[in-house]
C-alpha cells in the first residue's frame, strides 16, 4: 500500500508497540497480559510495518529470518520448564529470586516461560503472514 | 444472559453445520470457525456465568473478600482460542495451496484420488 | 508414586524439536539427530516401563500443583506400554526416513514435526487430565496437518482436505464434550471426574456427554459410520508418515477411548450394544472396503479400520478376557502396522507403482526381502503362532460366552475377509508374473547406495522381529494386558495414585 500517512505513522508506531508488547509481556503474572498477547502485539507492529513498507523492507528490519526467533523462543520455555527438575521439583515448578529487582519486579523461572512464548507467538505469526504476503 | 448465551449458542452450532456442508472450500473453513467460537462461548456459559467479578485476585488483597470468577473456563478458552488460532491459520494457508493446486474452490471437484476403484 | 522425572519422553522429544529446528537447513545432521534421539527415547521408554511394572502405577504434578487442580502426568501399565510401542515405532520410522523421505521434504521441516507429532502421542498416553488431553490432541494433529500436506501435489492436497476437515471437527466435538462435563462436575482431572461423574444426578446428560466423546474420539480412530476420511488420506503421503499415521494416529483415539470408557463413563447397556453394533458394522465395512480396492495402501487403509473394530470389540464386551483381547491386539496391531506402511514404501521405491494390477515378481527378484515381509503379512492374516492369532481367540472365545453371537459372526467374518485380501495382496505383489517393464528410472531402489538400502531395511526387520518376539512371547504379552485389564477394570488404584499420591498401599 502507497500511503504517506501511513507510512509516517508507523515508523512512529513500530517502536511505541513493541514497547507496549514488552510492557504486556512484563505485566502478565499476576495481571492480564502475558506472553502470547504480547508476541501477537509485537507481531502487529511488524504487519503494520509491513503493510505501509512492503515485504522487502520489514525483512530487513527485522534482520533475522522470523523462523529462528521459534527455536529460540522454545529453547528459552523449555530450559525454564525444566530447570527446576535440577531442584527435585516437578516440571514447570516456578522458582522465584527472593530479592525483587528494580523496575521489572520479582524474577522467576515464569518470566523466562513467557518470553519464550513471547518469541515463539512472534515468530510463527510473522512466518505465517510473510508465507501469505509472499505467494500473493 | 443464560437465555442470549444459549440461544447465541445454538446459532453458532447451527450456522457453522451449515456452512460446512455447502460446497465451498471457504465455507467449510468459515463453518469450522463459528463451530469453534460456538465451542468457546459453551465452555463459557457451562463454567457459571458472574458478572463484573475478574477471575484475577488484586495483587494487593491477601485474603479473599469478594467472590470472584471462575478462572478455570477462562484459562481453557484462552487455551482453546490459541489453539484454533493455530489451527485455522494453517487451514486458510491449506486452501491457499490447494486452490493454486486444484484451481477450484468446489470441494465435490477434489476427488479425483477416488475414482478408481 | 509420585515421580518428577515421568515426563522425560516428552521433553526429550522436545529438545530434539528445538535442536532440529537449529539446523533447519543441515539436512545429513538433522537425520542423525533424529536417529539418536529416538534411540534414546526407546532406552527411557524400556527404563519407565520396568519402573511402572516394577513400582506400580506413576504420577507427577505440572508446576507442583496437587491434584486435582494441577495438571496431572500418570504413567500407569497401559500408557507406559503405548508409550513403549510409540517410541519402537517412533525409532523404526524415523531410521527409515533418513533414506525415504526426499531431501526437499527435509529441508522443508519434515524431521522436527515428526518429533512434534511423537511427543503430541507421548503427552495424549501420559495425560491425566482431560483439557490436557485435548491439548495434546491438538499438537497432535496440527503436526499430523503438516506432514499430511507437507510437499505435496495435488491427491496429497487432496486427502489432506477430508483429514483436516474431519479431524478439526472432532476436536470441536471432543472440546464441546469437555464443556459438558465441566458444567456437570467442575473438574478436569480424570481421576476426579471418575469420583464426581458417577454422582452426577443427571444420569441423561452424563449420557449425551459420553456420547459427544465417542464421536470425537470416533472420529479419531475411525470407527463406522466415521471413517471415510481415512481411506482417502492415509494413501497419499509418503509412506514413512503414512506409517506413523496408519501405527499410532487411531491407536490413540483407541486408547482415549479405552481409558475413557472405563475410568469415566464405564458404560452401561445402551452404550455395550452401541459398541458390539459399532464394532460388528466397523469390521464389516472395513473389510468390505479393502476386497475391492486396488492400490496397495488404499487396501491397508480398509484394513486398518476393519482391525479398529476388534479393539472396540474388545471395549463393547467389557469383561475380563475381552479387554485382554482387545489390548493385545492394539499392541500387536501398532507394529505391524507400522511395518506395512513402511513395506509398502520399499515396494514402491522397487516397483513405481502401488497398483495391484501392475505390481509382481517381487518374489523372483528379491527373495530374501520377500521372505522378510511374508512375516508382517501372515502376523496381520493372524496364522497361529503369530501375534494376530492370540487376541482373535480370546476375542471369539468371549463372544461366545457372552453369547453375543452377532459380533461372533462379524469377528470370523472380517479374520477370513483379512486373510483373503492379504493372501490375494501376496500372491498379486510377490507370486505373480511382473506383467509390465518397470518403467525407466522408476526402480530406484537397487540404485539406492548400500547404506541407504540398509537405512530401509533394517527397521522393516526390527518390526518383524518384533513381531516375532510377540508372537513367541505370547504369554507374557498376555500377563501384560492382563495387568492392564485389572488396573482399568478396577481403576480405584488408578484415582489413588493421583489423588492421594503419597500414601503407601
Amino acid at each position: 500500500m502507497n500511503s504517506i500517512i501511513l507510512r509516517t505513522a508507523s515508523a512512529y508506531l513500530l517502536p511505541l508497540l513493541l514497547l507496549f508488547s514488552i510492557f504486556i509481556l512484563l505485566r502478565g503474572h499476576y495481571e492480564p497480559g502475558g506472553g502470547f498477547v504480547g508476541g501477537l502485539t509485537a507481531a502487529i507492529a511488524f504487519v503494520l510495518h509491513l503493510i505501509a513498507n512492503g515485504l522487502q523492507k520489514t525483512r530487513s528490519l527485522l534482520r533475522y529470518h522470523p523462523g529462528v526467533f521459534i527455536p529460540t523462543g522454545l529453547l528459552l520455555s523449555f530450559a525454564s520448564g525444566v530447570a527446576p527438575m535440577f531442584v527435585g521439583r516437578p516440571f514447570m515448578t516456578g522458582l522465584w529470586l527472593s530479592e525483587p529487582i528494580p523496575v521489572l519486579g520479582t524474577i522467576g523461572s515464569s518470566l523466562f516461560f513467557d518470553v519464550g512464548v513471547y518469541l515463539v507467538v512472534l515468530g510463527v505469526t510473522l512466518t505465517i503472514l510473510f508465507t501469505i504476503v509472499e505467494n500473493t | 444472559m443464560e437465555l442470549l448465551l444459549v440461544i447465541l449458542i445454538g446459532v453458532l452450532y447451527a450456522s457453522g453445520l451449515y456452512m460446512m456442508l455447502r460446497r465451498s472450500m471457504v465455507k467449510l473453513l468459515i463453518g469450522l470457525i463459528l463451530i469453534g467460537n460456538g465451542a468457546n462461548l459453551l465452555i463459557f456459559l457451562l463454567g457459571d456465568l458472574s458478572k463484573g467479578k475478574p477471575p484475577v485476585i488484586d495483587v494487593a488483597l491477601t485474603a479473599f473478600q469478594n467472590a470472584y470468577a471462575d478462572p478455570v473456563p477462562q484459562s481453557l478458552i484462552l487455551t482453546a482460542i490459541v489453539i484454533s488460532f493455530g489451527l485455522q491459520s494453517f487451514a486458510v494457508v491449506l486452501l491457499k495451496r490447494v486452490y493454486m493446486i486444484t484451481d477450484t474452490d468446489d470441494l465435490d471437484q477434489l476427488n479425483s484420488d477416488d475414482q478408481d476403484i | 508414586m509420585t515421580d518428577h522425572y515421568l515426563i522425560s519422553p516428552i521433553l526429550t522429544h522436545l529438545f530434539s524439536v528445538i535442536l532440529l529446528l537449529f539446523c533447519w537447513k543441515k539436512v545429513r545432521l538433522q537425520k542423525v539427530i533424529s536417529i539418536s534421539s529416538n534411540a534414546v527415547i526407546m532406552m527411557i521408554a524400556v527404563f519407565l516401563w520396568m519402573k511402572v511394572w516394577n513400582q506400580g502405577i506413576l504420577s507427577m504434578q505440572g508446576g507442583d500443583w496437587q491434584a486435582p487442580y494441577g495438571i496431572t502426568f500418570v504413567a500407569d501399565t497401559f500408557s507406559a506400554t503405548m508409550i513403549l510401542l510409540t517410541a519402537v515405532a517412533g525409532f523404526a520410522v524415523a531410521t527409515f526416513s533418513a533414506a525415504g523421505i526426499s531431501k526437499q521434504r527435509i529441508q522443508h521441516g519434515y524431521f522436527p514435526i515428526m518429533h512434534l507429532l511423537l511427543m503430541g502421542l507421548n503427552g495424549a498416553f501420559f495425560a491425566g487430565d482431560i483439557f490436557n488431553l485435548y491439548v495434546w490432541f491438538e499438537v497432535i494433529i496440527i503436526a499430523s496437518f503438516v506432514l499430511m500436506t507437507l510437499g505435496g501435489k495435488k491427491p496429497q492436497m487432496e486427502g489432506a482436505i477430508n483429514y483436516v476437515t474431519m479431524n478439526l471437527l472432532a476436536s470441536v466435538i471432543f472440546l464441546t464434550a469437555i464443556a459438558l462435563l465441566y458444567g456437570l462436575t467442575g473438574t478436569l482431572n480424570m481421576a476426579d471426574l471418575s469420583l464426581k461423574v458417577a454422582l452426577v444426578q443427571n444420569r441423561s446428560m452424563v449420557n449425551v456427554t459420553a456420547l459427544l466423546f465417542f464421536v470425537g474420539f470416533g472420529i479419531k480412530s475411525a470407527v463406522f459410520p466415521l471413517y471415510f476420511w481415512l481411506p482417502s488420506s492415509y494413501n497419499t503421503p509418503p509412506s514413512a508418515i503414512a506409517a506413523l499415521f496408519g501405527g499410532l494416529l487411531t491407536k490413540v483415539g483407541i486408547y482415549a477411548l479405552i481409558r475413557m470408557f472405563t475410568l469415566i463413563f464405564p458404560p452401561d447397556e445402551f452404550l455395550h450394544y452401541l459398541f458390539l453394533f459399532v464394532a460388528i458394522a466397523t469390521l464389516l465395512t472395513g473389510a468390505a472396503g479393502a476386497l475391492i480396492k486396488r492400490d496397495f495402501r488404499k487396501m491397508l487403509s480398509y484394513l486398518i479400520i476393519c482391525h479398529i473394530g476388534y479393539m472396540v470389540a474388545g471395549l463393547g464386551l467389557f469383561t475380563k478376557s475381552g479387554m485382554n483381547g482387545a489390548l493385545f491386539y492394539l499392541f500387536q496391531d501398532i507394529v505391524v502396522k507400522t511395518n506395512l506402511f513402511l513395506i509398502a514404501g520399499v515396494i514402491f521405491k522397487m516397483m513405481g507403482t502401488m497398483n495391484m494390477d501392475r505390481l509382481g515378481g517381487l518374489a523372483k527378484s528379491h527373495p530374501r526381502l520377500s521372505a522378510l515381509m511374508a512375516i508382517a503379512f501372515f502376523t496381520l492374516i493372524g496364522i497361529p503362532p503369530m501375534s494376530g492369532f492370540w487376541p482373535k481367540i480370546s476375542l471369539i472365545r468371549e463372544s461366545f460366552t457372552t453369547d453375543s453371537y452377532l459380533l461372533l459372526a462379524a469377528l470370523i467374518i472380517a479374520s477370513f475377509l483379512t486373510m483373503y485380501v492379504m493372501m490375494k495382496m501376496w500372491t498379486d505383489i510377490f507370486w505373480k508374473a511382473q506383467t509390465q517393464e518397470i518403467p525407466q528410472g522408476k526402480n530406484s531402489f537397487d540404485e539406492l547406495r548400500p547404506h541407504h538400502r540398509q537405512l530401509l531395511i533394517i527397521p522393516i526387520a526390527f518390526l518383524c522381529l518384533l513381531s516375532l518376539a510377540l508372537a513367541f512371547g505370547a504369554e507374557q504379552v498376555a500377563q501384560v494386558s492382563n495387568r492392564i485389564t485389572t488396573e482399568l477394570m478396577e481403576p480405584q488404584g488408578y484415582i489413588d495414585a493421583i489423588l492421594k499420591p503419597n500414601s503407601k498401599p
